[in-house]
């Protein structure tokens, strides 16, 4: 059976790992290479790894950084930030990252993802949206938040599906660090527009709330970053991901026929 | 001693590190000169099947594998896409494949019935052993591997599948014809599972 990914985000900041919370106030938690040695050791399903300065800061993406990454990390590894060419994207296929995150670049040139998926494969081509509660809507986000392209998140996903991307990550702002859980109405609803595979990002605070995920939207990445660098009520830091039988017991539960799961 | 086919495709560094912490011998070939003498080949692969297929045509060291596969017996593994060039064609193309290993790369979207499962089949997957070949030793049962790929290869000798996957239904996620092999998951990134199996091609 394909399972559920359960996959660590790290973000990267003037060269530290940091948390957001609502994609603001960065707290540094630790070096990045030091974390992905960690999530090595537990046998972590994926990772992301998303540099939150290179857009904003209309910087190339920092090969050498991806590098140390590509060569450390013994899990699959979606790199994003910066990307806004097919020769950036190339380079960072040909540093032995598995994929490829396109986010601001893809919103201002939905192109760019044909043209990647054409160079490196659809399957590397990860496009990230950046989403925002609006009324009844959600909408898609860009440079870490501080523009809204006000087009709605499911139409924007259903146009990704088309282009030629391989996956789907919804990073939802209004839930960023905040470990109260995620989103399910909109989970539900960017899964329902598209056959993509898809993971979410944004509020997971406890492996409950990654298996509430999995209930609603059956098998999907639940991606979190604070649940995986932080402990406790007073966010000490502590890298963290479940061991793989709490993994098996996450997914087995939240899989299983709802008249099942009343009965446990 | 490994030698890994470096075309310009797939994730050769990943193969490198197990190896290196596997205390195995490994390196990297990047011309038919270096090639030679090789004793077991790793043929990574990612991307489109044709891209793939240029690329190593390219590289001039097609002959050479051509004859050491062939004639001298050396064992080969193909991964993802590099299990997908040993077919002898794919839909996802027009270019000819190796043809070492009888079978045709297909699309798993037509595979599926209703309900419409995702594409790619991206994540980890378990994996269903059906022939005591030594690849996948101590892997037959609870073993599990990471998949990303849209194409899968359809044997036209049933003994050919050494290992089955199930998405949508059961497809041969690993080949194996005499000193050929070819796994459709990436072993280089599924931890320990991967690890193992990539010890056992070094000891085949």
């Amino acid at each position: 059976m394909l399972r559920p990914r359960i996959s660590p985000c790290l973000l990267v900041h003037k060269g530290g790992l940091v948390k957001t919370k609502q994609f603001a106030s960065p707290t540094y938690v630790g070096d990045p290479i030091n974390a992905v040695k960690i999530f090595n050791e537990k046998e972590a399903d994926e990772l992301i790894v998303l540099d939150i300065d290179a857009s904003r800061d209309r910087v190339e993406p920092n090969v050498r950084l991806i590098a140390q990454f590509a060569v450390e990390c013994r899990m699959p590894l979606c790199y994003g930030g910066g990307v806004k060419t097919v020769d950036h994207a190339k380079r960072i296929i040909g540093l032995g990252v598995e994929k490829v995150a396109i986010s601001s670049a893809a919103m201002e040139n939905p192109q760019l993802i044909s043209d990647i998926a054409q160079a490196v494969g659809s399957q590397s081509v990860v496009v990230v949206l950046d989403v925002k509660q609006a009324g009844k809507g959600y909408e898609v986000h860009t440079y870490n938040g501080t523009r809204n392209t006000r087009k709605q998140a499911a139409e924007v996903a259903v146009e990704i599906e088309r282009r030629g991307a391989g996956e789907i990550v919804v990073n939802s702002i209004d839930r960023d660090g905040m470990m109260k859980g995620y989103d399910l109405p909109l989970a539900t609803l960017i899964r329902s527009a598209t056959r993509l595979p898809m993971t979410v990002l944004g509020g997971a605070g406890s492996l409950a709330d990654i298996g509430a995920l999995v209930g609603a939207c059956g098998v999907i990445g639940a991606s979190a970053g604070s649940l995986f660098v932080f402990k406790g009520a007073y966010r000490a830091v502590l890298i963290n991901y479940p061991s793989q039988a709490q993994k098996d017991e996450i997914v087995r539960f939240a899989l299983q026929p709802a008249a099942d799961r009343a009965v446990n | 001693m490994i030698t890994i086919v470096d075309y310009g495709l797939g994730n050769i560094s990943a193969f490198l590190n197990v190896y290196r912490r596997l205390n195995v011998e490994a390196r990297t070939a990047k011309t038919a000169q270096e090639l030679e003498g090789a004793e077991k080949v790793i043929l990574p692969g990612v991307g489109s099947f044709d891209h793939a297929m240029e690329q190593l045509q390219r590289s001039g060291m097609r002959d050479k594998l051509d004859d050491l596969v062939l004639n001298q017996r050396v064992p080969i593994l193909g991964v993802c896409v590099g299990m997908q060039m040993l077919a002898r064609s794919s839909d996802e193309g027009t270019s000819p494949g190796l043809g070492w290993v009888a079978g045709a790369v297909r699309g798993l979207g037509a595979l599926m019935t209703t309900p419409k499962l995702p594409l790619p089949h991206m994540g980890w997957n378990d994996v269903r052993v059906v022939s005591r070949d030594g690849l996948f030793d101590q892997l037959d049962t609870d073993a599990r591997f990471y998949f990303l790929h849209s194409f899968y290869f359809e044997c036209d000798r049933v003994d050919d599948a050494a290992a089955l996957a199930s998405y949508g239904r059961e497809f041969a996620c690993a080949v194996h014809a005499g000193n050929i092999y070819g796994v459709q998951f990436h072993p280089e990134k599924s931890h320990h599972w991967g690890t193992r199996l990539l010890h056992n091609f070094a000891n085949l």
